[in-house]
C-alpha cells in the first residue's frame, strides 16, 4: 500500500465550524445585495417611528434617565435587528438546506459532524447579524443616540442576543415538517417584535401581561440594549444575559442532536 | 496498511423494528475492487453508511481502516471518499466551488486543493464547465462531479452507492475507465450495483445481497462457475403459446430450466447442442438464443428473482 505516502488532512476539530462559515461566504458572494435590506430595514423604522412618532410622543424616563422617544426606541430596533439577522440563516435558509438541497448530507461525510454544522451555521448568523448591529449602531452614533460610555458593550449585547435566536431558531427548525410550520414561526415573532417593551414601556402594559413579557426572549434584549446604550446599568443585566445565553447553549445542543437523528438515521 | 481495510462480522442495521441489515460478514482488503449486488431494498446503502460513518450500527461489528466508526468517526470519513446514491452537491455553488469548500471540509490549505481540483477537472473532463452552476448540469456531469469531489482528498477507500445508475453507455464507459485507473493507483473500491456488465467489469469479488442477508460471495466467474451451467438457452415462446405447459415440456432439455415473465432460460453445459435438440423437436418458440452464463443467472438461481424486480 502507498497509503503511508500520502499526506493525511491535517485534523483540527476546533476550526471545524469555520468551515461552514466559507461555504455561506462562497454562496453569498455573488448574491451580496440581498444584505443591504438586512442594513436598510431597522434604519426605515428609525427614521419613520423614532423621529415621527417621536414627535408626538415626548420625552420618556428610563430609570430616571429623560430621554427623546427616539433614543428610547433605537436599541429596542437594534435588538430586533439582532435577533432578525440571526433567524433568517437558522431558520428558512438552514430549513432548504437540510430537506431539500441536501447540503449537509454531503457535508457529513466529511470529518465534519452534526454538531459542526449547528456550531457553524450559528457562528455564521452570528456574524450576520453583527454587521447589521454595528452598522444599526454607527447610525445610532451619527443622531446622538448612544448616551453613554457602556456602549461600547452593545454590540456585544446584539451578538448575544443573535446567539440566543440563532440556536433556539436552529433548534426549532429541526422540528418542522413542512414549510407550513413556518407560519408557527411569524405567528411568535410578531408578537414579540411588537410586545416586548421595544415600542413603549413596560409599565404601560396591563399588569397581567408585564409578568408574561418580562420572561419573553425578546424583551431580555430590549433591556440589555436600553441599559447599556442609556447607562442605566443595574445587576439584573447579568440576568438578563444569562437568558440569551442559555437559549442559545440549549439550542445549539439540541440543535446538534437533532441534525444526528435526522441525516444520520 | 497491515489487515483487512473493512472487516464486518454480523453486521446489523435496524430502522425500528426493521431490520435492513441482518447479521452480515464481510472482509475487504487493501487494493480490493468489491461490489454488493441486489435487488432494490437488499440493503445495500444502509451498510454503505455504515462504513461511511454517516449512521451508527444496530449490531455487530465494524472496523473501517483499522478503526471503528463509533468511537473515530472523524479520522476514518477524513481518509475515505463517499459517492452517494442520491447527488448532494452543493447546489448554490459552482462547480468549481464544490471542489474548493470539499477541499477546506478535509482542512486542506487552499492551494493545494486548487492544484487537486484542476486535475480531477481534467479527469472527470469538466475542466470546461468549472464556472457553471451545478443546477444547469446534466445528470451524468453531475455524477462526474460527484465523483471528483469525492477524491478531493485522496482517499486510500472509495466508496460508491450506484455510480453510473442513470447514465447513458458512454458515460458509464468514461466512469468504468477512471474507477479502474484509481484501482491501480491502489485506491481500494468498494460499490453496490444493480447491473451485471458492471459487477463484471470492475470487481474483483463481489457478495449478492437479498433481503438484508448475503446469500452469496466470491469473484464473478467463481460465482457463475458454482452456481450455474456454462451456458443458457433462452427461449422465447409463441404468442399464443401455454407457458405452463411449454416450460414442462422445456424441463427434459436442461439440467435446470427458469421460467420468466417472457422468455424460459434452460440452463445447460452445451448450449448449441441443446438448442438443436429443442428445434428439432419441433418445439413452438418465437426465437432461440444460446449465450453464456451470467451473474444475472446467479441471481436468479438463487433468490428465484430477477434484479430488476
Ligand atoms: N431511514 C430509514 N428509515 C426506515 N427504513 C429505512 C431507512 N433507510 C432504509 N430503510 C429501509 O431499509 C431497507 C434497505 O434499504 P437500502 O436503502 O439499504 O436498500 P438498497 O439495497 O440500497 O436499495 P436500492 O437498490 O433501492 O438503493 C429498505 O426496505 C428501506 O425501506
Ligand atoms: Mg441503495
Amino acid at each position: 500500500m502507498t497509503s503511508t505516502l500520502r499526506i493525511l488532512p491535517f485534523l483540527r476539530p476546533r476550526h471545524r465550524p469555520w468551515r461552514l462559515v466559507e461555504r455561506n461566504i462562497l454562496a453569498y458572494r455573488r448574491i451580496w445585495y440581498i444584505f443591504l435590506s438586512g442594513f436598510v430595514e431597522p434604519l426605515f423604522f428609525l427614521l419613520s417611528i423614532g423621529i415621527g412618532v417621536g414627535k408626538l410622543v415626548g420625552d420618556l424616563d428610563v430609570g430616571g434617565h429623560l430621554v427623546p422617544y427616539r433614543t428610547f426606541v433605537a436599541p429596542g430596533l437594534l435588538a430586533i435587528a439582532a435577533m432578525n439577522g440571526s433567524l433568517l440563516d437558522t431558520t428558512f435558509n438552514f430549513f432548504v438546506k437540510m430537506k431539500y438541497a441536501h447540503t449537509y448530507d454531503g457535508v457529513l461525510a466529511t470529518p465534519l459532524s452534526p454538531r459542526d454544522v449547528a456550531t457553524g451555521e450559528i457562528t455564521w448568523a452570528l456574524l450576520r447579524g453583527a454587521a447589521y448591529s454595528a452598522a444599526f449602531l454607527f447610525t445610532m452614533l451619527a443622531f446622538g443616540d448612544l448616551r453613554s460610555g457602556w456602549s461600547l458593550l452593545a454590540l456585544p449585547g446584539a451578538v448575544l442576543i443573535g446567539f440566543g435566536f440563532a440556536g433556539i431558531g436552529l433548534a426549532a427548525t429541526t422540528f418542522m415538517r413542512s414549510f407550513v410550520d413556518f407560519d408557527y414561526v411569524n405567528m411568535a415573532m410578531i408578537p414579540l417584535f411588537l410586545f416586548s417593551a421595544t415600542f413603549f414601556p413596560l409599565v404601560r402594559y396591563p399588569a397581567g401581561l408585564q409578568a408574561v413579557v418580562r420572561f419573553t426572549p425578546l424583551y431580555q434584549g430590549v433591556v440589555l440594549e436600553r441599559s447599556l446604550v442609556i447607562g442605566d446599568l443595574h445587576p439584573t443585566l447579568l440576568l438578563h444575559a444569562a437568558y440569551l445565553a442559555a437559549m442559545g447553549l440549549i439550542g445549539l445542543r439540541v440543535a446538534a442532536r437533532r441534525i444526528g437523528l435526522l441525516l444520520q438515521p | 496498511m497491515n489487515g483487512p481495510m473493512i472487516e464486518a462480522r454480523a453486521l446489523t442495521k435496524r430502522f425500528g423494528p426493521f431490520v435492513a441489515v441482518d447479521g452480515i460478514d464481510f472482509r475487504i482488503e487493501p487494493g480490493e475492487a468489491f461490489g454488493f449486488l441486489g435487488p432494490n431494498g437488499a440493503g445495500k446503502t444502509s451498510t454503505m453508511r455504515m462504513i461511511g460513518c454517516v449512521s451508527p450500527r444496530s449490531g455487530g461489528v465494524l472496523r473501517v481502516l483499522g478503526l471503528d466508526p463509533t468511537d473515530d468517526g472523524p479520522e476514518i470519513r477524513a481518509r475515505v471518499g463517499v459517492v452517494p446514491q442520491e447527488d448532494n452537491l452543493d447546489t448554490e455553488l459552482t462547480v468549481w466551488d464544490n471542489l474548493m469548500i470539499y477541499g477546506r471540509y478535509f482542512d486542506l490549505p487552499r492551494r493545494e486543493i486548487r492544484e487537486r481540483a484542476t486535475e480531477l477537472l481534467e479527469f472527470v473532463q469538466l475542466s470546461d464547465r468549472r464556472s457553471s452552476r451545478v443546477d444547469p448540469l446534466s445528470g451524468g456531469m453531475k455524477r462526474r462531479l460527484t465523483i471528483a469531489r469525492s477524491l478531493i482528498n485522496r482517499p486510500e477507500l472509495l466508496l460508491l452507492d450506484e455510480p453510473t445508475t442513470g447514465l447513458d453507455p458512454q458515460a458509464r464507459h468514461l466512469l468504468w475507465d477512471r474507477l479502474y485507473r484509481l484501482k491501480r493507483s491502489g485506491v481500494t473500491l468498494v460499490l453496490t450495483t444493480h447491473y451485471m456488465d458492471e459487477a463484471e467489469q470492475l470487481c474483483d469479488r463481489l457478495v449478492i445481497m437479498d433481503n438484508a442477508q448475503i446469500v452469496a460471495e466470491g469473484s464473478p466467474r467463481q460465482l457463475i462457475v458454482d452456481n450455474v451451467t456454462r451456458e443458457v438457452v433462452e427461449v422465447r415462446l409463441a404468442i399464443d403459446a401455454d407457458p405452463a405447459a411449454e416450460v414442462a415440456k422445456l424441463k427434459r432439455f436442461g439440467d435446470r430450466v427458469e421460467a420468466l415473465a417472457d422468455r424460459v432460460l434452460v440452463y445447460t453445459d452445451d448450449g448449441d447442442a441443446t438448442a438443436g435438440e429443442v428445434a428439432s423437436d419441433g418445439f413452438d418458440a418465437a426465437s432461440v438464443l444460446v449465450r453464456r452464463a451470467s451473474l444475472e443467472d446467479v441471481f436468479l438461481i438463487l433468490t428465484g428473482r430477477t434484479l430488476e424486480d
